[in-house]
């Protein structure tokens, strides 16, 4: 019972932080193109965070 | 039976949530506990968001569940996601939640607790949480447009280009204010500067092990970053402790400004990964720990509040700033009642990941109320001092002398007895040489926040405790900093774009360095003014940095007003009408009095020929003749500033009108730019897991 509720918790702290993005994308990009090689971790990861940094993204 | 049971349990929360305001508005006595404070809050709170955010929800946004969100239309696994409404919420929480909520409320104290907290918690279920609800809801029918383009396309160009030179000019003043909040912190304290400067390495550490070590692995980065944090602030207690150490971070503020300065240049054109990114995922989870460390030992410890419900200084002779509590409270707590910021927030990241229309009143509505329970936490933090201790460490030496002795003597005059012994013990005790006039805010949040967790979790470590709380400050005030030059940096390119393509390229190196430098330029003549000011610089730049965020708040109360009339909803455009009016009533005062009032404290053309008399008939004592011109120039300067903030108010608001009053006379005006129903396919599970 509590050993779900952690692995809820952590979960949600894996995808808050971006930690499971990688992860995301490769079941993603399973789904929608099975044919094509999906990009290297490192690859991935270049382009998420710069994209991730675009526009006002923090506040006062 | 069952609806009986929950009718009679609200009826409950509504008797002790009046019962809890009742108390601490009519308490008189020595103190009061802080949980008066805390059920106050959750009370107003709760009822809010059950009756009031669902009514809006339901009967005036007519929220659509089985309507398709732009996420789940556009989906392409990049900015436009369904998301699990919990993750939004923490996404959006992380974005709103800054240094604001957190400053404001313990500037406001000087006024006494009554009047900060109610306006926090009635500014916000009035006014912030629907500001930020109803920005999201018209930003999320709209594509996930951002507030300029809904502007545009509402209103006009002319409410575009406003609502564009508002975010700019805020922008500008925000990161000045909050430059000179940090140099204060940091002022002759080695301790405090070593602890923020070791933040640095401490962030390009973190990036190059996300981008090349463990590539992705963000958590594993970010907790050997917090690790390294926490070893900064014990590490900056041994460089204190070192006669050589201390000595290289023992400083002036001016050098502390510059440095400032050219680490805002820096970040703003080094790669993103290098220093923003990593800085930023630590200052995230230090600001969520602390907060809710902070929450966890108000609750557990219950102190008692020492400040007066109403102090004298509600006539408008406060040390710490200038101006009567009409309208100077509502300015000052801008951050935690009503945040125009919020409204690029929620026309920005947000609501690209929304998964349905209905999440829309916990992430919007709720996520504003969290932030305003911050601000409450601040304000608590700043209350529990000794009212004698808190004037002490605010007032500008400017105002009650730079000799300790002075000090004490003028602030124990005014019925708030403190001495210089009990400053010099408070000073050892965490850690610094002295706490008299660290004006800003930052050092009493400080003092007050190692207090209650000293008093909760060991009162060994004070010294720990209170630079652990000036790092945590620092550390997302540099945060802020760093992203608000940046997006200063690409709105300029935007604009400069316009005029000369090239300058628009936002990786062409001599455009990024000239544009960096500009909005650096800006923020920095600010931030070395208010550093060369005796008075301490808050005291102007402050309210200045109210006014443009209320500012930018009224644009986007306008865009939403404009909209309701447009669809029909006149009647119900009270719920943005009413807070826009008292906006527009609050800026426009406060900007009137900044600009036109004969006292020298609150007016900047009074200031400025104040001191411009005294400078001539040599009456300034030689620092203060060398600064006068400066200062001068820059009082007048200001005034222009809040002329022009406030007249781009009054542009938007009459242009609002305008559409308003040709819609309800049956003119053509903008259309409606709302984006047409898609029934959605998403099963309910899929996002819910």
């Amino acid at each position: 019972m509590l050993c779900g509720k952690l692995g809820v918790l952590w979960r949600a702290v894996r995808q808050l932080s971006g930690d499971d993005a990688y992860e995301r994308y490769l079941k993603r990009h399973a789904k929608h193109h099975p044919d094509q090689l999906p990009s290297s971790r490192e690859e991935f990861f270049k382009q998420w965070q710069d994209s991730k940094w675009k526009g006002v993204k923090r506040c006062c | 039976m069952s609806q009986l049971f929950k009718k009679l349990g609200w009826v409950g929360i509504a008797v002790l949530g009046a019962a809890a305001i009742g108390g601490i508005a009519l308490n008189r006595g020595e103190s009061i506990n802080t949980l008066w404070f805390i059920t106050a809050a959750v009370c107003v709170y709760a009822i809010a968001y059950r009756f009031y955010a669902a009514w809006i929800a339901a009967s005036v946004l007519t929220l659509d569940e089985t309507r398709a969100t732009p996420a789940e239309r556009f989906d392409n696994g990049r900015d436009f996601v369904p998301t699990n409404r919990w993750i939004v919420f923490g996404h959006h929480f992380a974005a709103i939640a800054g240094p604001g909520p957190l400053v404001g409320p313990t500037l406001a104290a000087q006024f006494g607790y009554l009047p900060g907290t109610l306006w926090i918690l009635f500014g916000a279920v009035l006014g912030g949480c629907v500001q930020d609800m109803v920005t999201l809801f018209f930003s999320m029918r709209r594509d996930g447009k951002s507030l300029g383009q809904m502007a545009r396309d509402e209103l006009g160009s002319i409410g575009g280009a406003a609502a564009l030179t508002a975010t700019l000019a805020i922008m500008v003043i925000l990161i000045a204010v909050l430059g000179l909040v940090v140099v204060n912190a940091m002022k002759h304290s080695p301790w405090a500067t070593s602890t923020v400067a070791a933040t640095i390495p401490i962030a390009m550490i973190v990036g190059l092990y996300m981008r090349s070590i463990r590539p992705g692995r963000v958590l594993e980065g970010s907790a050997i970053g917090v690790m390294l944090l926490l070893l900064a602030v014990v590490g900056g207690g041994w460089v204190d402790h070192n006669e050589t150490l201390r000595g290289l971070f023992d400083h002036e503020g001016l050098p502390l400004a510059w440095a400032i300065i050219a680490y805002g240049f820096m970040a703003a054109i080094l790669p993103v990964w290098l220093l923003l990114a990593p800085r930023d995922y630590l200052s995230t989870f230090m600001k969520l720990g602390t907060i809710t460390l902070l929450a966890l030992a108000i609750v557990m410890l219950r102190p008692e509040v020492k400040m007066p419900a109403l102090t004298q200084f509600i006539d408008g002779t406060g040390p710490i700033f200038g101006g009567a509590l009409f309208p100077f409270v509502f300015i000052t707590i801008a951050c935690g009642a009503i945040s125009g910021f919020h409204a690029l927030i929620a026309s920005g990241t947000t609501p690209k990941l929304l998964a349905n229309e209905r999440d829309i009143r916990m992430i919007g509505y709720g996520g504003m109320a969290l932030e305003s329970f911050v601000a409450v936490m601040a304000l608590i933090a700043a209350t529990v001092l000794e009212p004698g201790v808190y004037f002490a460490i605010n007032s500008p030496a400017g105002v009650v002398g730079k000799e300790a002795a002075d000090a004490v003597a003028r602030i124990s005059s005014w019925g708030f007895p403190v001495t210089v012994e009990q400053m010099q013990m408070l000073a050892r005790q965490m850690g610094e040489k002295s706490l008299f006039a660290r004006t800003g805010g930052a050092p009493s949040l400080a003092v007050g926040m190692a207090s209650i967790f000293g008093s909760a979790f060991g009162q060994g470590m004070l010294a720990l405790w209170y630079h652990f709380a000036i790092m945590f400050e620092a550390v997302f005030i540099l945060t802020t900093l760093d992203a608000g030059t940046r997006v200063g940096r690409f709105m300029l390119q935007d604009m400069l774009g316009n005029i000369w393509p090239k300058l628009g390229e936002t990786s062409w190196m001599p455009s990024v360095l000239l544009t960096s430098g500009v909005i650096v330029a800006a923020w920095g003549y600010f931030l070395y003014i208010g550093v060369i000011d005796p008075n301490g610089g808050v005291n102007i730049l402050w309210p200045l940095f109210g006014i443009s965020n209320q500012m930018l708040a009224a644009i986007a109360l306008c865009v939403a007003t404009g909209i309701f009339v447009k669809s029909g909803k006149l009647k119900q455009a009270w719920i943005t009408g009413l807070p826009l009016a008292w906006l527009v009533t609050i800026t426009t005062t406060a900007a009137y009095q900044k600009i036109m009032s004969a006292d020298v404290r609150v007016g900047f053309f009074a200031a400025a020929n104040d001191m411009a008399t005294k400078l001539a008939a040599g009456v300034l004592p030689p620092e203060k003749a060398a600064v006068a011109p400066q200062l001068i120039f820059n009082q007048r300067l200001d005034a222009w500033l809040t002329l022009f903030f406030v007249t781009l108010l009054w542009v938007i608001v009459l242009d609002m009108l305008r559409v308003c009053a040709r819609h309800l006379a049956g003119k053509p005006v903008p259309p409606i730019s709302e984006s047409p129903h898609e029934p959605s396919r998403l099963v309910e599970d899929y996002v819910r897991d």
